[in-house]
């Protein structure tokens, strides 16, 4: 399990930084979305894997620690995923603004001399 | 609720939130309104943030170290979110205050008519920056990181036109970016340690395992390079003279603290966890904060000198001014004398007042040029305003006679502070980072000498640069002088005083940032102030409330 979350993360983030360092506006954006789930992920595996372990515990009694997943980074990870998300959407509209004013894709609003 | 002085604490949090809400049910039309109630609140703020700073100098029985703690929700200490008031966050918070005023007065005299909500974006873009200076949790931090970034990216973008919004996306990639960087570096440093509590954390670095502490270091170094960016460092600073130059003038004017946030966290952070006390932690990143630091002096020294306009010149004195407080930071977490520290802060007080005094006197002195007016023409065309008539009218405000010898004196202060010359107070501060440095055996001569030769090197590159444009601008121009309104004298003015107090006032302003850097330097007196933080509940106070 570790070995395939890890290898998901790794991909997920070497093709989320080649797609960032590429000139065309939208291939920056995906870029982006495809880096915030590998960190997601990465957020979410900070908290150790577990399998069948709920991350809250029951009211009362005695409670074995051991049984349960840390409820931390699973928090984190939600409001990281709402904030990437927002900040996404706002990136697309820019980018949108972009594309209307400069008339092309390029991030640097004009086409390099080939 | 039922107001009690200890919600006081989240009182710079709370009255941007709430203003910035009310702000965006007004209608864009009602500028007067919103005019208002944005002045309402940054007075609001200011007040609340000069008493947090008087509160925070305490009595002589606690040693003028006193720390207020807002715990959020009443969770105990580690476990919730802590607001921490220290003399450090108490400074930048009425620094906050004191740049957003005559930024948002500046804005009456047309800039807020440019585009739309721009006093709420600028009321969240406080709230983020209050956030981010009282918060003792390094998720909350990430947290009002994204609220003041948000904000920002609405304000850069303010007023439209091809410019900003390519200035913008760059900006929005970049900082995007950082702040995935930021979020590994924070689960990184959760991974290694459990907690997310500055204070926790700052009492488990010493007693960390090595191989712990090889993530923690990992976490803590990509953490750093996410501030860094926003810092402003040299390898990461291309996106920043564009950026802070296409921005509208009260936008640039409050980004001039944008980049002192990335400071201040390094600072505290630094001096957190990698203090004298921290083990084999310690000292962990001087090296960088000193070359990075000088390296930014030297990028910003060049860029001065080769700037053809006072906007890319102001940039690049952003730079100067945040790369020599981070090196004058990582000389102090090498263990230099908190002299260099105090020095530092009063610097960091005296070049941000005046980077963002800059910013608004652009506007004005080149308006002759009909460059701007060109500009504002175009640019109101391209966001396709509906309020084009309005536009049409005279502008209101009274313009000023005499205006070119008020502009250039003001403009002559302000290039006595940036360069560092006696009376104001950037030599004052420059002065105290030197004498700590060439006094300190902590650090190596050869280091010391680099960073004082490069100093005044800055210095003088400032002093040439900002004399040409003001040669350019005062003496040699013909024509008609430029008509400036009151309102955007005003602000310039206010900042002029605030320089001149923060001169006469200077010894009592320098034993506050000595005193302010002899507790950074102690980090377990904060450390276990925050841990041992008080609940609402334990004290037979049941005014328990999550205010969040």
């Amino acid at each position: 399990m570790e070995a395939v979350l890890s290898a998901a993360i790794g991909i997920l983030a070497a093709s989320g930084i080649w797609l960032l360092l590429r000139p065309r506006s939208f291939q920056v954006i995906v870029g982006l979305c495809l880096l915030s789930y590998a960190v997601n992920l990465f957020i979410f595996a900070m908290g150790r894997l577990a399998i069948g372990a709920p991350p809250i515990m029951p009211r009362g009694g005695f409670v074995n620690p051991a049984a349960y997943a840390d409820p931390v980074p699973q928090a984190l990870v939600l409001t990281a995923i709402v904030i990437s998300f927002a900040t996404t959407a706002l990136f697309l509209v820019v980018l949108i603004a972009a594309r209307g004013l400069t008339g092309n894709d390029h991030v640097d609003g004009e086409e390099r001399a080939p | 609720m039922i107001f009690a002085p200890e919600h006081l604490i989240i009182a710079p949090v709370l009255i941007p939130f709430f203003a910035g809400a009310l702000l965006l049910i007004y209608a864009d039309r009602q500028r007067q309104a919103k005019m208002l109630i944005s002045l309402v609140s940054v007075g609001a703020m200011l007040v609340a943030a000069v008493e947090l700073l008087i509160r925070s100098k305490g009595n002589g029985l606690t040693g003028g170290n006193d720390i207020g703690f807002y715990l959020l929700g009443d969770w105990a200490s580690p476990y919730g979110i802590i607001l921490v008031v220290d003399r450090l966050a108490a400074m930048m918070l009425v620094l906050t205050a004191l740049l957003a005023l005559p930024a948002l007065v500046y804005s009456a005299a047309g800039w807020h008519r440019q585009g739309q909500h721009f006093h709420a974006m600028f009321q969240f873009l406080l709230m983020g920056l209050n956030g981010a200076f009282l918060t003792g949790d390094l998720f909350n931090l990430f947290v009002f990181f994204e609220v003041l970034l948000a904000a920002s990216y609405g304000l850069l973008l303010h007023g439209g036109g091809q410019l900003r919004v390519r200035a913008g996306m760059h900006y929005i990639a970049i900082n995007l970016a950082a702040s995935l960087l930021f979020l590994i570096g924070v689960s990184l440093v959760y991974g290694a340690t459990g907690t997310l509590n500055m204070a926790h954390l700052s009492n488990l670095v010493a007693g960390l395992q090595d191989q712990q502490r090889a993530l923690f270091h990992a976490g803590a170094a990509i953490m750093g390079i996410a501030f860094l960016v926003k810092a402003g460092i040299w390898p990461l600073s291309f996106w920043l003279p564009t950026a802070y130059m296409a921005g509208a003038a009260p936008v640039a004017a409050v980004f001039a603290i944008m980049t002192k946030v990335g400071v201040y966290v390094i600072l505290r952070l630094s001096m957190l966890m990698f203090g004298a006390g921290a083990g084999a932690s310690a000292q962990f990143g001087a090296g960088v904060l000193i070359a990075g630091g000088m390296a930014t002096v030297a990028f910003g020294l060049l860029g001065v000198l080769a700037s053809q306009g006072l906007g890319r010149m102001a940039a690049h004195l952003v730079l100067v001014s945040s790369g020599t407080v981070l090196a004058a930071t990582g000389f102090t977490v090498a263990g230099a004398s908190p002299q260099i520290l105090a020095g530092a802060l009063f610097y960091l007080l005296g070049s941000t007042l005046a980077t963002s005094a800059l910013f608004l006197l652009i506007e004005p002195m080149s308006r002759e040029e009909g460059g701007i007016a060109a500009m504002l023409a175009l640019t109101a065309d391209a966001y396709g305003l509906d309020e084009r008539e309005e536009d049409r009218q005279p502008e209101i405000g009274i313009a000023i006679p005499g205006t070119l010898t008020v502009l250039g004196l003001c403009f002559g202060v302000f290039a006595m502070v940036l360069a560092g010359l006696p009376p104001l107070p950037g030599f004052i501060g420059k002065f105290g980072i030197l004498r700590g440095l060439l006094g300190s055996t902590a650090v190596s001569p050869v280091m010391s000498w680099a960073f004082t030769a490069l100093l005044l090197l800055a210095g003088f590159a400032t002093l040439i640069g900002l004399v040409r444009i003001g040669i350019q601008t005062f003496w040699a121009s013909d024509g008609e002088p430029p008509r400036v309104f009151a309102q955007e004298f005003a602000p310039i003015l206010l900042l002029v005083v605030l320089l001149l107090v923060l001169t006469v006032k200077a010894d009592a302003a320098m034993r506050y940032m000595q005193q302010t850097a002899n507790a950074l330097l102690q980090p377990s007196i904060y450390a276990e102030g925050v841990l041992g933080a008080p609940r609402a509940a334990e004290n037979g106070d049941a005014k328990a409330e999550g205010a969040e």
